[in-house]
């Protein structure tokens, strides 16, 4: 890759707005995701996170641009803008609960390669249980499948929405570990309501109240303003978690300035 | 006893005739949402076409019943495949207009085929074979309620394979379950709309030749009167389940036959009380998705 493509932005969003049903779920909202590392998606419940991720993969009615390493990719249908890279992990896992796990596996395949060894590799589980229906797994298994459709291909981006709800502290860690994994390859736009695991994984934020963009930057530097946390996102972030977190703080605000509108009237944060 | 048998394979005969219609029914509606009452319209055109070709070879051997079967079933196919590529599929999603164009397609299928093949029922000649019949029990079967439960069990069997052993097949059983989750995995979901309504149609062509042989006769009105009960099958057996319309769809005609029989002709009016029934207690079906 070159120096130019590295530091181009992967995803680039400008004024997407989207609607459900004729109310509007997402309002102008403007952000990049850079072409390295975990970019988190942030706001309180409700905010249209979920809504500005399926708007992105076309799966709801939207208006906006959304450029996908450069191409624009905001006209083409939900299937061809998977083929053009991008991997999905639904909220809430969706997997296909009457076929079993190989097949909701196989079904994932769209490369002529796909990486089977390394699913394999990072989900053992998954392997002895290929034949078992996905609907019998538990919520973690089940995370555990619909990571592993994702991670089957090689992706320009993944989006990953909420991969740690209402799973146990230790499948937590272990789905942590998993994104921190992907990360070494590919970037990820991770929408996530657990703080830690946002301190612990994310480098990037982009932050949503009532369906815009409020605030982006580094995660570490947003999540340790514990007034602008409060304020945001209704609750105050923990202490770090990560190793190095002031160092890497720095190095990330560094990276990406941050730029804080008021909520909620605040208009899309300048790209 | 005797009767009974003969009730039973009536009523096992019909139930094949319903299950060939609701396969295509319940798997278009589970995968796509479409509600297609220009189905019996597919039939109606493969019962036509079948009687064409033992009309135009003017033989009624048993070579002759086959190639109908198969002209019967590319007719119906074709037919639905066209009405899903230019008229279905540039309404997704719009599920009003989707019912009101089958239904527009289904009175104008009538209207057309009285046009080419008038208003009265056209009687079909068979291989002699189905004109006997067969001893069970005590109760003299006709042939012709063989060949139609056979047929129905080979085109279950057939459509289960396909679900089971091919990419579509799963594509098609997914696309059931979460239709927008197949997209976002990077699959043309059209392909599969496609393909079912083609494999309906072409069940519901099939379905045409055998009606027209169980009834002895072939109508313009043919696929309509058998669609009512194909819905009725549909619903009972669960939306989008081919193994729950292959059961209500023997459950539902042989309690037809034989309310028919000892309830002096109530078949239809308990049919649709099962259905009540069925909607009442188990909204979802015999074997469909739970909502």
């Amino acid at each position: 890759m070159t120096a130019a493509a590295e530091t181009r932005p992967i995803l680039r969003i400008e004024g997407l707005s989207a609607h459900i049903a004729g109310q509007q779920v997402v309002e102008d909202v403007s952000f990049t995701v850079p072409a390295t590392g975990i970019t988190a998606l942030l706001g309180r419940n409700g905010v249209g996170k979920t809504s500005t991720i399926k708007a992105i993969i076309g799966l709801i009615d939207r208006t906006g641009a959304v450029e996908l390493d450069g191409v624009r990719i905001e006209k083409e249908p939900t299937f061809k803008i998977i083929r053009s890279g991008v991997g999905y992990v639904p909220e809430d896992r969706e997997v296909f609960s009457k076929l079993t796990v190989a097949e909701n596996l196989r079904l994932a395949e769209r490369d002529d390669a796909p990486r089977r060894q390394l699913v394999e590799d990072l989900f053992p589980d998954l392997l002895a249980r290929s034949a078992q229906m996905a609907g019998t797994l538990s919520g973690g298994q089940q995370q555990m499948v619909s990571l592993a459709r994702a991670l089957l291909n090689t992706n320009k981006i993944l989006l990953v929405d909420e991969p740690t709800k209402g799973l146990a502290p230790k499948i937590v860690a272990e789905v942590a570990e998993t994104l921190a994994e992907a990360a070494k390859t590919v970037p990820i736009l991770l929408v996530e309501q657990n703080l830690h695991v946002v301190r612990q994984l994310a480098e990037g934020s982009v932050v949503l109240s009532g369906g815009r963009v409020v605030h982006t930057g580094s995660a570490l530097g947003f999540l340790d303003d514990a007034e602008l946390t409060q304020r945001l996102l209704g609750v105050a972030a923990e202490g770090p978690a990560r190793e190095n977190s002031q160092d890497n703080a720095r190095e990330n605000t560094g990276k990406t300035p941050a730029t804080t509108e008021a909520a909620p009237a605040g208009k899309g944060a300048a790209l | 006893m005797s009767t009974v048998v003969l009730l039973l394979f009536t009523g096992l005969g019909l139930g094949a005739l319903y299950f060939l219609v609701a396969a295509g029914l319940s798997l278009i509606y589970g995968l796509m949402g479409v509600l297609n009452f220009a189905h019996g319209a597919f039939l109606t055109l493969g019962a036509f076409a079948g009687w064409e070709v033992a009309r135009r070879t003017g033989s009624d051997d048993w070579g002759i019943f086959l190639l109908s079967l198969l002209v019967g079933a590319a007719a119906g196919a074709a037919f639905a495949a066209f009405t899903e590529f230019v008229l279905i599929r540039r309404l997704y999603q719009r599920h009003i207009e989707q019912l009101l164009i089958t239904l527009g397609l289904s009175l104008a299928a009538v209207a057309l085929f009285d046009g080419i093949w008038g208003t009265d029922p056209v009687f079909i000649q068979g291989p002699a074979w189905f004109k006997d019949t067969t001893e069970i029990l005590g109760a003299r079967v006709p042939n012709d309620r063989f060949v139609c439960i056979i047929a129905a069990v080979l085109v279950l069997l057939a459509m289960v394979f396909f679900l089971k052993n091919t990419r579509y097949g799963m594509i098609i059983r997914a696309g059931v379950e979460n239709r927008s989750m197949v997209t976002a995995l990077g699959i043309d979901v059209r392909k599969a709309f496609t393909l079912v309504f083609t494999i309906g149609g072409a069940a519901a062509g099939l379905g045409g030749v055998l009606a027209s042989h169980y009834f002895g006769y072939v109508s313009p009105m043919l696929g309509g009167s058998l669609l009512i009960f194909a819905f009725i099958v549909t619903v009972i057996g669960g939306l989008g389940s081919l193994t729950g319309a292959a059961i209500a769809a023997v459950a539902v005609a042989v309690l037809q036959q034989f309310a028919n029989f000892y309830l002096g002709g109530t078949g239809d009016f308990v049919v649709v009380l099962a259905l009540a029934l069925v909607l009442l207690f188990r909204p979802s079906g015999l074997l469909g998705r739970t909502s």
